[in-house]
């Protein structure tokens, strides 16, 4: 028997939304817990700040430029590489229990796998392999998929229909009638894409994905390694967690965000610092991308819409605090818990009030890259715990679950293990962190290659529709930890500036050529 | 308006590309659709999440090469025109154009993927027919 590996994922979770990163609203004692016997990230980012490209990263090692799935909306190939097929290869059993979206959601032509496998109740979906043998999509025999809420092909949504008709309609209506994100509120302020849900807590998709890895651990032989990627769709938005649970942290109760800058002009004259898309998003003129309501102007945003909407998340990341707890009980009453690796992360942040803002795009920020990351390596293993300082990205994944399972790094792997101390990071090649954005939508056309390292973020904004190559951000994480002055023309730091620069493009991998087409909004 | 086009080249003469691309009942042995239906001037497909769309065909042009259709009798779709045009490449081959203009845009890009993805089965069919 070898040592078994849960991967916990959340779904646009920030770091500072768990009590061991030094969160004060939400209780996560499960996942502190994690982090006391494991190893804490502290600079952790994404390779893309949005859902797909994210997603993909973790399962293929691979930068954006290499795995293609440069926005929302592009599909991963489907004979990309996988961890999962290598550890299955290897003798693991493999499931993927919530949320996958390595394949569009929106696909009434049911083009994409994961939602054939999901409107037919499938476990899998066979494919012949580059070895010319079946194998199962992306090397996950089992999946149970769900997303937020109870619409769409998915399994939970199944579940939920069959459970409580009515029920779907009891969540936030995620897309409006044009299928753009609904810009509408709800709650107590008129939040956007708030709502109080009447969902009962034991039907909301945070307790069915556990209980659905719980049912598919239960089924396995004691003696079986696994690998399960439990994914939970929350704390994304829409903010429409069951209306029992939002006792728990009462909006007026709670401060504002340290990022919301309370002083509109105070606000705006650290928006007019950046690159020119951040203002002109909060102003409304210029939406780039799908993640964010088209229909919503940022400046409209109140105080108390900032605080209802941060509750709301703190009440779901409880939610989901409470569900691992579950897993992991399960899991220690079948007799395995010294023997498994427990990685908790998310695809990517959320700005959730920051700035004046909301949701995500192409803001290069902590709010959106800075990601909570925990390796609580089995006790068999006796790993130390630690803290780590040295930038990592999620990129890492792949290869840190090939070297539990004993395996080489893959070769299609970009990136070496996660370090198990700050004392290993630069020989594993962890000084740098690499992330990149595109979109294109009908014409708006965005794009941004960012480097963290040595305490320093620096942007390079693409030329596009609103940049012409020479703007770009630049901040000093130690002296500015919310990224509030931008240096990027500061004179005194241009030398900095460009040495961070032809770091950054002489470490991103030659981006792979034709891009993948775009076949969906998300 | 959401507008997308996508484009493949068919080591085939236009004719040939035409007769089955032309031929709009057939449209399910090349694009990701369940089935076809034509009636007259009107056209119904079926896809394989069993969704039907009613179709109006504005343009059936044998000389040009070029359907048009619209979508209609969907609340949900306000604005729509798909046209295909097999174009002749001057060297014995064709080029087929699939294009969608359409409100909601993001539908645009949802029937732009499935275009992709049915010229690239269209190329396959013809050149190794």
């Amino acid at each position: 028997m070898g040592r078994k590996i849960l991967f916990i994922t959340t779904d646009q979770q920030r770091y500072d939304a768990l009590g061991c990163n030094g969160g004060d609203v939400a209780r996560t004692p499960v996942i502190d817990s994690l982090a006391r016997n494991g190893i804490v990230y502290d600079r952790a980012h994404p390779q893309n700040v949005v859902c797909m490209p994210s997603r993909s990263t973790m399962l293929t090692g691979q930068h954006v430029s290499t795995h293609g799935v440069w926005m929302n909306g592009v599909p991963l190939a489907a004979d990309a590489p996988s961890v999962a097929s290598d550890l299955r290869r290897a003798g693991y059993r493999t499931a993927l229990i919530g949320k996958a979206h390595f394949e569009p959601f929106i696909d009434p032509f049911l083009r994409f796998a994961e939602n054939r496998i999901g409107s037919a109740g499938l476990e899998t979906e066979m494919t012949i392999g580059a070895d010319g043998l079946p194998t199962p999509h992306r090397g996950f025999e089992h999946f149970a998929l769900a997303t937020h809420g109870g619409l769409g092909p998915f399994h939970y949504a199944r579940w939920l229909r069959e459970k409580n008709p009515a029920a779907a309609a009891m969540f936030f209506q995620v897309l409006d009638q044009q299928l753009q994100v609904n810009a509408g509120g709800g709650g107590d302020t008129n939040a956007p894409q708030v709502k109080h849900n009447e969902i009962p807590r034991e039907m909301y998709h945070t307790e069915w994905v556990a209980d659905q890895t719980i049912a598919w651990l239960s089924s396995l032989p004691a003696d079986a390694d696994w690998f399960c990627w439990m994914s939970f769709p929350d704390p994304h938005h829409p903010w429409d967690p069951p209306k029992s649970e939002l006792g728990r942290v009462n909006w007026r109760d709670i401060d504002l965000p340290p990022g919301y800058i309370e002083d509109a002009e105070e606000r705006e004259r650290v928006l007019d610092d950046k690159p020119r898309h951040w203002r002109l998003w909060y102003d409304g003129t210029f939406v780039s991308n799908y993640e964010a309501p088209a229909k919503w102007v940022p400046k409209t945003l109140t105080a108390d819409n900032v605080r209802e909407i941060n509750a709301m998340a703190h009440i779901e990341n409880e939610l989901i605090d409470e569900a691992i707890g579950r897993v992991l009980s399960s899991i220690d009453a079948r007799g395995w818990g010294n023997d498994v690796d427990v990685l908790y992360t998310t695809d990517h942040g959320e700005l959730q009030g920051d700035y004046g803002l909301m949701f995500k795009g192409p803001y290069h920020v902590d709010s959106l890259m800075r990601l909570p990351l925990i390796w609580r390596p089995a006790a068999s293993a006796h790993v130390a715990p630690s803290r780590v300082a040295a930038p990592v990205g999620l990129v890492s994944l792949a290869s840190t679950f090939a070297s539990i399972a004993g395996l080489q790094q893959p070769d299609y792997a970009e990136a070496a293990r996660l370090p198990h101390a700050d004392g290993e990071a630069a020989a594993l090649g962890h000084e740098r962190v690499l992330t990149e954005w595109d979109s294109v939508l009908f014409g708006k056309i965005v794009g941004a290659r960012t480097i963290c390292r040595d305490g320093w973020v620096c942007t390079a904004m693409l030329p596009g529709t609103v940049h012409d190559g020479t703007e770009g951000e630049l901040y000093d994480l130690a002296n500015d930890p919310l990224q509030r002055v931008n240096l990027w023309s500061d004179s005194r730091h241009t030398a900095h500036r460009d040495a961070l620069l032809d770091d950054m493009w002489s470490s991103l991998p030659t981006r792979v050529l034709p891009l993948r087409p775009c076949d969906a909004p998300v | 308006m959401g507008s997308v086009r996508r484009h493949v080249h068919i080591d085939r003469d236009p004719d040939t590309v035409w007769k089955l691309v032309g031929d709009l009942a057939r449209q399910h042995e090349w694009f990701p659709l369940a089935s076809c239906r034509v009636e007259g001037k009107k056209r119904w497909i079926t896809l394989p999440s069993g969704i039907t769309f009613e179709e109006d065909i504005i343009t059936h042009d044998h000389s040009l090469r070029r359907f048009q259709y619209r979508m209609v009798g969907n609340p949900g779709i306000t604005t729509h025109l798909g046209t295909c045009d097999v174009l002749d490449d001057g060297r014995g081959g064709s080029v087929v154009v699939y294009s969608t203009d359409m409100e909601p845009e993001a539908l645009a890009l949802v029937i732009g993927g499935a275009a992709g993805e049915g010229l690239t089965k269209l190329k396959q069919i013809l050149e190794h027919a």
